[in-house]
């Protein structure tokens, strides 16, 4: 059995100078969080950058002390993992506008020095990509033997080969989309209405108000998580399971399923930042590479020079196989170095995160062929 | 001659290789790594897809009976189809898409009018179970088995042109016996065909 990468410990750099984004707004200074396991060779040839999705941060992987729960893909990153840290520096940093550590909108603006909160602009996953760069220059990386992420960390990965050719030898982009369909942004709409109408959201000013607009985030986590299960692993989980022996003629959580919901989504809304929900949300629906081309994803990838491994997962509905495929025949037809796993798996789109065996293996030939 | 050195004797250099049903990505690996060949692959079992990624080929985890609709009209100089044929569903379909998306194409079948095969079914009674067929009717992917003459009838039928075509023994090299009565002394063909 594969072991952990065991303790770790996250660390902060600023990023210095004027950093402009997409929207035409600019931070000065960017301080960003990240962890590192492994370590980077002589040459600096060996580093991977984990991009992490909507919810994640830059704990990917070990346990902190003190703490049981390990990083969110502990499962695929550690010693003889499919990320293997024996072989392999990884690099995994929380994103602009994330909630743990790096510049976001819980953060104190310096020029009013108060939160950030709503004023916090609306970033891309371009913005990202091109503070990761800077990032990379930092940690003395030209160029990243692989850049992986899932979902919303596929997106990255995906923007990093055709946004820095040069920079990036292999993507692995996992369980994502090359844009979000009608139906994901109705659901990420419905995430942002739950936020927004909670009535201690304060126009987003909560911190500043020592209020949180709890209820709203639980909500939006509820319904996210449903788009993260397959139906048959809720059913096979939780079926139509009573927490008491039989219906007690209430609205109090009575089947297993809404309770599991509704501790899913108290343990998140304690431990996330309600503006950078509605930021994530946000950056998944302004995702879309071919828009400036027309609308063609071949244009798009023109410039690419990496190998590429594209994975999806059969129950995924959120971001379903054939969401996948669209970005692999884009690549056929650019004629890119590219690979498609389809991998069998009951968890539907959180599938990304468990070590199924075909997936690990799959990842690890990749990265190590 | 084996297969692998007809297939090279047959198509340049520089082509772009698509291998539908590629296997572990032997003759795609070949055309590579020798030729540097531009190759991609096609494969249904994750064992062999993941082989193929160690190797460090290209390869698309798809079933052929699916549809190869993701392919454009001669994308590839070269479509291979090697002892795929007789596993799918809709044989003829799949020879016309294979036809479609290749420039040329070669393709391998299992002779089922080999003499063995024959003998084997007259005197046993029993769906033959040789060498190149080793499993019984049941248990076999072989769903769609042919002789020489069915594969080049059904390629007159879809209008489909027999520009090459190569004959190999049970050793899978050529002979003189499966050159002269292929398909009587041939365990596999190879063919190269175009629209």
């Amino acid at each position: 059995m594969s072991d952990s990468i065991g303790k770790v410990k996250a660390q902060k750099v600023t990023l210095k100078g004027k950093f402009e984004l997409e929207c035409g707004q600019s931070f000065n200074d960017i301080e960003l969080v990240y962890e590192t396991y492994g370590v980077l060779n002589a040459d600096a040839t060996n580093a991977i950058l984990i991009c992490h999705a909507l919810s994640g941060n830059h704990h990917a992987a070990g346990k902190y002390e003190n703490e049981e729960k390990p990083g969110w893909w502990d499962s695929l990153i550690g010693p003889e993992k499919a990320v293997d840290t024996n072989k392999f520096f990884v690099v995994c940093p929380n994103n602009i506008g994330g909630c743990h550590g790096s510049l976001g909108p819980n953060s104190i603006n310096h020029d009013t020095g108060d939160y950030y909160g709503p004023d916090f602009p609306i970033i891309t996953v371009r913005d990202w990509v091109n503070s990761q760069a800077k990032l990379s220059d930092l940690l003395g990386i030209e160029k990243w033997h692989a850049v992986m992420g899932g979902s919303l960390g596929g997106m990255q990965a995906l923007e990093w080969s055709y946004l820095y050719p040069k920079r990036i030898k292999k993507a692995g982009i996992i369980a994502a989309a090359p844009k979000l369909s009608a139906q994901n942004i109705a659901f990420n709409e419905v995430a942002r209405q739950a936020i927004l109408n909670d009535p201690d959201f304060e126009g987003g000013r909560y911190l500043d108000k020592s209020k949180y607009p709890k209820q709203g985030l639980k909500l939006a986590r509820m319904v996210g998580h449903i788009t993260y299960l397959s139906e048959e692993a809720m059913r096979s989980k939780f079926g139509r399971e009573l927490k008491k022996e039989k219906l007690n003629f209430g609205y109090d959580a009575e089947f297993e399923i809404e309770s599991y919901l509704r501790y899913q989504g108290d343990v998140f809304s304690e431990s996330f930042d309600a503006n950078t929900y509605l930021l994530m949300t946000k950056i998944l629906d302004y995702f879309d590479p071919a828009s400036n081309f027309e609308g063609k994803l071949v244009s798009a990838f023109e410039s690419i020079e990496a190998q590429l491994l594209v994975v999806s997962f059969s129950t995924d509905w959120r971001f379903a196989p054939e969401r996948s495929k669209e970005i692999v025949n884009a690549l056929i037809e650019a004629k890119k170095n590219v690979s498609y796993l389809e991998i069998d798996s009951p968890h539907g789109h959180d599938s990304f995160l468990f070590a199924n065996e075909d997936y690990v293996k799959g990842l690890s030939a990749f990265l190590e062929n | 001659m084996n297969t692998i050195e007809v297939i090279k004797n047959w198509i340049d250099k520089e082509s772009e290789v698509l291998d539908l049903g590629c296997g572990d990505g032997e003759i795609i690996s070949i055309l590579s790594k020798e030729w540097g060949s531009r190759v991609l692959g096609v494969e249904i079992n994750q064992d062999d897809i993941n082989k193929c990624i160690q190797s460090g080929l290209n390869v698309i985890h798809q079933n052929i009976d699916e549809g190869l609709g993701n392919f454009s009209d001669n994308s590839f100089d070269v479509v291979i189809m090697s002892q795929t044929i007789q596993v799918l569903r809709e044989p003829k379909k799949a020879l016309q898409e294979v036809t479609r998306i290749g420039n040329e194409s070669i393709v391998t079948i299992p002779n089922f009018g080999y003499w063995t095969t024959r003998i084997n079914l007259l005197l046993s009674g029993k769906m033959p179970v040789t060498g190149t067929l080793p499993n019984t009717w049941h248990d076999t992917d072989n769903i769609h088995l042919c002789t020489i003459k069915d594969f080049e009838n059904l390629c007159s039928e879809c209008g489909i042109n027999i520009r090459e075509k190569c004959f190999f023994n049970k050793f899978g090299k050529e002979s003189v016996l499966a050159k002269v009565v292929p398909n009587l002394f041939a365990t596999t063909a190879m063919y190269k065909i175009s629209k």
